[in-house]
């Protein structure tokens, strides 16, 4: 009987985990739909498209009718007028990227554009506003110029992200799904029951990580398929690069969580502990916008995250459909962190 | 022959500021086959031998062998012949009592079926039952079923029955019995007088983390010399400042005591000690309120010997 598969306690082990997951119906929920609802938010959120007219206020005064009338020939321009103040407060908001204001200097009449030069939507309807203007006075364009308008499959917003949550799931599923686990079990006593019996101890660390891959899967599937089917979010690179670097992910934060659990006590504890491993991935490991952004001192940093390799391997195989050799350097720092947060964890685990 | 366990000066001291000395040199034996009671108050070092015992804990210094076995060079053996329940273990509450007990009998080389464990401990009906779905008496036994799976040779109960109703307490006794008469041997704690008198062969009365006394309960009871206790109560002038002894004195009294509301007397002739302890009462103006009389128990043993009551939380450990 005890030699047979199904009586193996790596088995055993695995279908308690598993039949307590599934049991649990928010964990379920939140394991799977918290994701899909994400993508989607953040799909249509920053879903590419062609850009919208400007916004922009003429400020009321003399002249103030004719240069409004002259900007509204343009369609890509939305104008509004207001006094000083209220022109002032529209910007503030946000509702208008740019104020004209009409103004005389020596008696030559001209414009004034206030405007906020770190927003990129101002910058750019300053620039746009110019030229209409420039224009309508009579400027003509020295350089004949023709636009080709293409949007690169692969290269949207919706594009980078999926593979960001794809990386956050494996992060935050292994690190609380693991980490929950254990410290439960642990104030339950049954961590210090197991000991009493002949269980071996790296047949529960194997059951943990093994149940952590499957419960993967389903989600994995889920956002990979609507993300295709709602977005049109296609993997450019082979499924076997994704299947490999969703279960070594699964692997390495499976890992983090059991070190992560192993000395804790306490929910509070643990709460704690896995709150502070994960915001610096939340925040560096460009789950939402590329880790590029951080200033270069950061970036070795950064690289070293056990998230990002996941997620910068992700994204080159499903952005650029690189091969399994390409993304070899960011498999092995996955391994690495892996096998060594699993072995640490063993050796300084409490068991009561 | 081989002892079931076998403990040889054993100590735990935790370290801190200052060092809690928990046991403080403790010898044991429990023979094969026998049922084998810890007693004792909490504190008193109960737990932390029996899990030392269990290998779940390392002693300080002292040897603890298990049916002839070291844990130090042969513990994943002695885990194979040994079944234990803790005295506070949730299992999970989503399993079924059949996957629970699976689970467990996974670990074993060899045991029982698992429906084997749930019918000795009576759980037939509630095999496909989620632990969750439970009463407190029922958690119980499928505690002492994931220790009977294994076939055990040896059963370690840290306090079976704290916390049950009377009838989940028959329950528990019954199956341990069976244990017992299946040829199996038993270490439990307890601080249940009635437990102890009524399950085991031996009891060990700690205190403080040491042995105040090992020896059959009948034994211990009969050692006391005074195998009868007189309760009384007295209203009265001067009843506020009686002596804690007040009676110690008369013929057939062994020793006297304050029990919360109540005085007890140690007695060894009921006849004679009455009779005096009603007239005593009487020349000093006293009324007798209450008055009964009862077999000495262990907790009385444990009185003699420790000198406070068994229930006195706050004895606590020696620190």
């Amino acid at each position: 009987m005890s030699s047979s598969w199904k009586m193996h306690p790596v088995n055993q082990l695995f279908l308690a985990r598993f039949r307590e997951f599934i049991r649990e119906p928010e964990a379920v929920f939140w394991s799977y739909v918290f994701p899909l609802v994400m993508m989607v938010a953040l799909g249509l959120a920053f879903r590419s498209e062609p850009m919208e007219a400007i916004s922009i206020v003429v400020q009321d005064g003399p002249g103030s009718e004719a240069l409004k009338a002259t900007l509204r020939e343009s369609r890509m321009l939305i104008v509004s007028t207001g006094t000083e103040a209220e022109c002032r407060q529209q910007l503030r908001a946000g509702q208008s990227e740019l104020i004209v204001v009409v103004e005389s200097l020596d008696g030559v009449s001209g414009y004034r554009f206030v405007f906020d030069p770190t927003r990129p939507g101002s910058v750019y309807a300053r620039d746009a506003v110019n030229d209409v203007l420039q224009r309508a006075a009579g400027r003509q364009d020295p350089v004949a110029t023709t636009d080709l308008a293409v949007t690169e499959p692969g290269s949207r917003y919706i594009d980078f992200l999926v593979p960001g949550l794809i990386g956050m799931g494996l992060m935050a599923g292994g690190i609380w799904g693991v980490g929950f686990a254990i410290v439960d079990m642990r104030i339950r006593q049954v961590l210090k029951r197991f000991l009493g019996t002949p269980m071996k101890k790296s047949h529960f660390v194997a059951a943990i990580m093994f149940s952590r891959m499957v419960f993967m899967i389903p989600e994995i599937i889920i956002v990979l398929v609507v993300s295709r089917f709602a977005f049109g979010v296609v993997n450019h690179g082979s499924y076997l690069s994704v299947i490999l670097l969703v279960a070594l992910g699964a692997f390495e934060f499976a890992g983090i969580g059991l070190l992560i659990a192993s000395r804790a006590k306490t929910l509070e504890t643990v709460s704690g502990l896995m709150n502070l491993s994960m915001v610096p991935m939340w925040i560096g490991s460009g789950i939402f916008f590329s880790a590029k952004r951080f200033p270069a001192f950061a970036q070795p940093m950064i690289e070293l995250l056990p998230l990002t390799p996941v997620i910068d391997a992700l994204r080159h195989v499903m952005q650029e459909g690189a091969s399994v050799v390409q993304i070899l350097p960011e498999l092995g720092l996955i391994t690495i962190w892996g096998v060594v947060t699993f072995i640490v964890a063993i050796r300084v685990f409490r068991w009561e | 022959m081989t002892y079931a366990i076998e403990c040889r000066q054993l100590t735990k001291t935790w370290p801190g500021k200052p060092p809690v000395e928990a046991v403080r040199g403790i010898d044991l034996k429990v023979e094969q086959g026998t049922c084998f009671g810890v007693l004792g108050p909490n504190g008193a070092g109960k737990t932390t031998t029996i899990e030392i015992c269990e290998g779940l804990l390392k002693a300080t210094s002292g040897d603890a062998y298990v049916l002839g076995k070291n844990w130090a060079t042969q513990g994943d053996l002695i885990r194979q012949e040994i079944g234990i329940s803790l005295q506070e273990t949730r299992l999970s509450e989503k399993l079924t009592v059949l996957e629970t007990l699976t689970l467990f009998r996974s670990f074993y080389r060899s045991g029982m079926e698992p429906s084997e464990a749930i019918a000795k401990v009576s759980l037939q009906e509630k095999a496909n039952a989620r632990i969750k779905a439970l009463s407190g008496g029922q958690r119980q036994r499928v505690a002492v079923a994931t220790a009977l799976v294994g076939n055990p040779k040896l059963l370690f109960l840290d306090e079976p029955t704290t916390g049950l109703d009377p009838q989940s307490r028959r329950d528990l006794w019954r199956i341990i019995t069976e244990f017992r008469e299946g040829g199996g041997t038993v270490l439990l704690t307890t601080h249940y007088m009635d437990e102890a008198e009524r399950l085991c062969d031996r009891v060990a009365i700690f205190d403080r983390g040491k042995i105040l006394a090992i020896d059959a309960p009948q034994k211990l009871i009969a050692n006391l010399g005074a195998q009868h206790v007189v309760v009384f109560t007295v209203n009265g002038d001067s009843a506020s400042s009686l002596a804690e002894d007040f009676g110690a004195d008369l013929p057939g009294v062994i020793s006297a005591r304050v029990e919360s509301e109540h005085r007890c007397l140690s007695v060894r002739e009921p006849h004679i000690a009455i009779p005096a302890l009603l007239a005593l009462i009487n020349e000093r103006g006293l009324q007798l309120t209450s008055l009964t009389t009862r077999q000495a128990t262990l907790e009385d043993v444990f009185v003699h010997f420790a000198g406070h009551r068994l229930n006195d939380d706050e004895t606590g450990a020696v620190r």
